[in-house]
């Protein structure tokens, strides 16, 4: 294998802790008795209901229509009748509208669900439209919806998409597994996506601590002259967007700009793989992959998950709790977020579900800065971490925003180093939100 | 069947490396035990009982400073017992011990906690400490303090005391330093430490080794050391007349490696970007040629430290380092 190896400056070195379901092959997970899907699974605006409560809907029917531009349509992943549909949490924290499916246990499928046809025949704008019915959104997490991602302000070109296989968080494996098992809807996924976009470069990149990832993938795009395949140093968070752009191409994505603005749009692994799967099968995006892992989990696992299914069945699936759990953290533990209940559903972003123990869970108590100077130089975005949240903590938000609070891309890097255990990135959040707030209201005026 | 528990909810990030402010201090405590066994052997027992007595009342202090003002007591982060070490280091073996008791004192009381505590300090607590001992004690600390190592005969002089003397007596540098006059060591005898000094100064050979340490375990970059060392060679090499031994004794002598290694890496009182600390190396190295060249007093390196303290905030503000993408947009 001839791989170049990049990354980017600053960054740093959590443990890995993927060990427990690195070498796990996905597991198809039981088909819950009730999925709960949220009309909101995506950053944008929330979906209509289009079912009624006794509807019978079918695996991959449209059940919620899309309001706005900003926005993606969500698919039952299940077949069965609409219970109900009303507001229950989510993993966002707050109550969401979700339709409420009883699962009938014969997964009839819809008759919406055919093959879309060969990437030789379809179009770029067929390609597209294909990728917003299908309800495909930002998979690593973020859930931006991707056909706004190819929707491109008018003026400006990319030359270039880049597949995100860094996966970066420490414990989750939904993304490596994704590569080893399944590289070849990887590479088709990608191709689907230069083509919608005519573009003629693409980067696969994979960080270097997943060699057998590398290597597959490596061999299923062997026979692309249009898209190389990097390995990226193991260093978090080397998955993060403007981060990624950055080792793969050199450029540096503008303050405040999108990778538009430097000819670049990057997808996630996953969110390739789902659009290869709409094309080819018709399937929606209503299933994924779900790293179920942590000390507090008895049978850690990778487990192909129905969208709306609750964390509870997944994690008794998994052998159920194993010891003192601490926290529940919807995602990875760097940038997830913690969850107070179980009764809530996996969602298109849900990459996975860690389980700390009570021990793990407890967080240190803050001691006075010591200005090592830590934080600064693991900062990927080069800010001063500790500057920024002592104003944030003074309620001096517009020094701030001086400070370039509104750069921070919240990748906990200068929490997680800081000795003196302060809550910087936190801090850095309630900055910047105050800032967000005070603009608007600026704006209103 | 999971029960129904509420979890704990906080902010991420979730999990946080095993770096902690105790963990730094004991580190750097770790690398001041060459110097110290290096003192101890030098100048005796003495050495030691100076350094416990500085530890002692520097942590006491602490204790008592956070109990009047309500804060929570933080002696456990070991802070002061690295700032009672340093105290100790920069004072002569005979130093009397309530006036040590005294400067651990001033250094935390006043230099740290009257501004804040640990990280608000504007000055090095351990120089200002000695600054104030210097000032008020001035015959315990300068020469006739010192002994000359292995005796307990009071030393006329330090070897930057003494290659001033022969200085300012008309002799050329060079001459002064290779005379056979014994008040002027060997450049290994100034490496070692066998020299006439404070504590924890003399042997360069000890501080060199801590430095390593702190180096190799992630807890200072070379910056500082690096350029101050530096520009106090290359400037003794150019004032004292392009010649390589002053340049290598100045390197060597007084108080310039503690420091360089110790005293200008204070996170406190030091830049802490790259750029910044460069500056900061540049400006203690030339303040502290200028001073032992030109200045009445042969030791240059405390108050070159401590001036250079006081500029850090402007180093800093001005060496802000530029954020990524911060760059011209695209049309």
């Amino acid at each position: 294998m001839n791989i170049r190896t990049l990354s980017f400056k600053g960054g740093t070195h959590p443990p890995h802790s993927k060990e427990a379901t690195e070498k796990l092959a996905v597991v198809k997970a039981k088909s819950p008795e009730v999925v709960v899907i949220p009309m909101q699974q995506h950053i944008g605006a929330p979906c209509e209901p289009i079912v009624k409560v006794g509807d019978e809907v079918k695996v991959g029917q449209k059940i919620g229509e899309p309001k706005g531009f900003v926005s993606s349509p969500v698919h039952s992943s299940v077949s069965g009748k609409v219970i109900a549909i009303e507001p229950r949490l989510y993993s966002g924290g707050a109550k969401v509208n979700c339709v409420v499916i009883q699962n009938d246990m014969q997964d009839t499928l819809s008759e919406t669900v055919k093959s879309k046809g060969s990437l030789e025949t379809l179009s770029a704008d067929e390609i597209k439209e294909i990728i917003k019915d299908s309800g495909i959104v930002g998979m690593g997490g973020a859930t931006f919806p991707t056909h706004v991602k190819l929707a491109l302000p008018p003026g400006k070109t990319v030359d270039t998409v880049i597949l995100n296989g860094a996966e970066c968080e420490p414990y989750l494996t939904s993304d490596h597994r994704l590569m080893v098992e399944n590289p070849q809807a990887v590479v088709y996924g990608l191709k689907a996506l230069m083509k919608a976009l005519n573009v003629s470069k693409g980067f696969i990149g994979i960080e270097n601590n997943k060699p057998d990832a590398l290597e597959a993938v490596y061999n299923a795009a062997k026979d692309e002259k249009s898209i190389e395949v990097v390995a990226l140093k193991t260093k978090y968070p080397q998955g993060a967007e403007k981060q990624l752009i950055y080792a793969c191409t050199g450029r540096e994505v503008p303050s405040g700009g999108l990778p538009a603005d430097v000819g670049v749009v990057v997808n996630n692994v996953g969110t390739a793989a789902a659009i290869a799967e709409a094309i080819n099968t018709g399937m929606p995006l209503v299933q994924r992959i779900v790293t179920v892992t942590g000390k507090g989990v008895k049978n850690p696992q990778n487990l192909l998950v129905k969208i709306g299914t609750s964390f509870r069945e997944v994690i008794e699936q998994c052998g159920g709790f194993s010891g003192n759990v601490g926290k529940v953290i919807a995602g990875g533990p760097m940038m997830g977020i913690a969850q107070y209940s179980v009764d809530i559903p996996v969602i298109k972003g849900t990459s996975g579900i860690l389980i700390l123990t009570e021990e793990e869970a407890k967080l240190p108590e803050p001691s006075n800065c010591i200005r090592c100077g830590k934080c600064v130089n693991v900062c990927p975005i080069n800010l001063m971490p500790l500057l920024i949240s002592s104003y944030s903590l003074l309620d001096r938000f517009d020094k701030a925003e001086e400070m370039n609070a509104m750069d921070c891309i919240e990748c906990g890097s200068c929490s997680f180093i800081c000795p003196a255990k302060r809550p910087l990135v936190d801090s850095i959040r309630v900055a910047k939100r105050e800032i967000t707030a005070q603009r608007k209201k600026a704006q209103s005026k | 069947m999971l029960d129904s528990t509420m979890f704990r909810v906080t902010s991420s990030p979730h999990i946080r490396s095993g770096e902690t402010t105790q963990r730094i201090m004991l580190d750097v405590i770790i690398a001041l035990l060459p110097a110290l066994f290096a003192g101890i052997y030098y100048f005796g027992i003495r050495s030691l009982i100076v350094t416990i007595v500085s530890v002692v009342f520097a942590v006491a202090t602490e204790f008592v400073m956070q109990k009047i003002m309500k804060r929570p007591v933080t002696i456990n982060d070991l802070s002061a017992v690295v700032t009672g070490i340093l105290l100790a280091f920069n004072v002569p073996s005979t130093a009397p011990l309530c006036m040590v008791a005294i400067g651990a004192i001033f250094a935390i009381a006043v230099a740290k906690h009257c501004f804040g505590g640990l990280g608000h300090n504007f000055i090095n607590p351990a120089l200002a400490a000695r600054a104030m001992l210097l000032a008020s004690w001035p015959v315990r600390m300068t020469s006739s303090a010192f002994l000359t190592p292995g005796t307990d005969a009071v030393s006329s002089a330090t070897p930057l005391a003494a290659l001033q003397a022969g200085m300012l007596n008309g002799m050329s540098g060079a001459t002064a330093a290779t005379a056979t006059a014994p008040t002027v060591p060997s450049i290994m005898d100034l490496f070692l430490g066998n020299v006439a000094g404070c504590i924890g100064e003399t042997s360069a050979l000890a501080l060199l080794i801590g430095g390593i340490y702190l180096v190799y375990r992630g807890v200072i970059t070379i910056t500082i050391p690096v350029t101050y060392i530096g520009t106090v060679a290359i400037l003794s090499f150019i004032l004292g007349g392009f010649n390589p031994y002053i340049a290598v004794y100045h390197m060597f002598a007084g108080g310039l490696f503690l420091g360089a290694i110790f005293m200008a890496t204070d996170y406190s009182t030091s830049p802490m970007t790259t750029k910044g600390q460069i500056i900061m190396g540049l400006g203690a190295g030339i303040l502290t040629a200028l001073i032992r060249f030109y200045g009445a007093y042969p030791e240059g390196v405390s108050y070159s430290i401590l001036l250079m303290n006081v500029a850090t905030p402007l180093i800093d503000r001005y060496t802000m380092p530029k954020k990524f993408g911060e760059v011209k947009r695209s049309a």
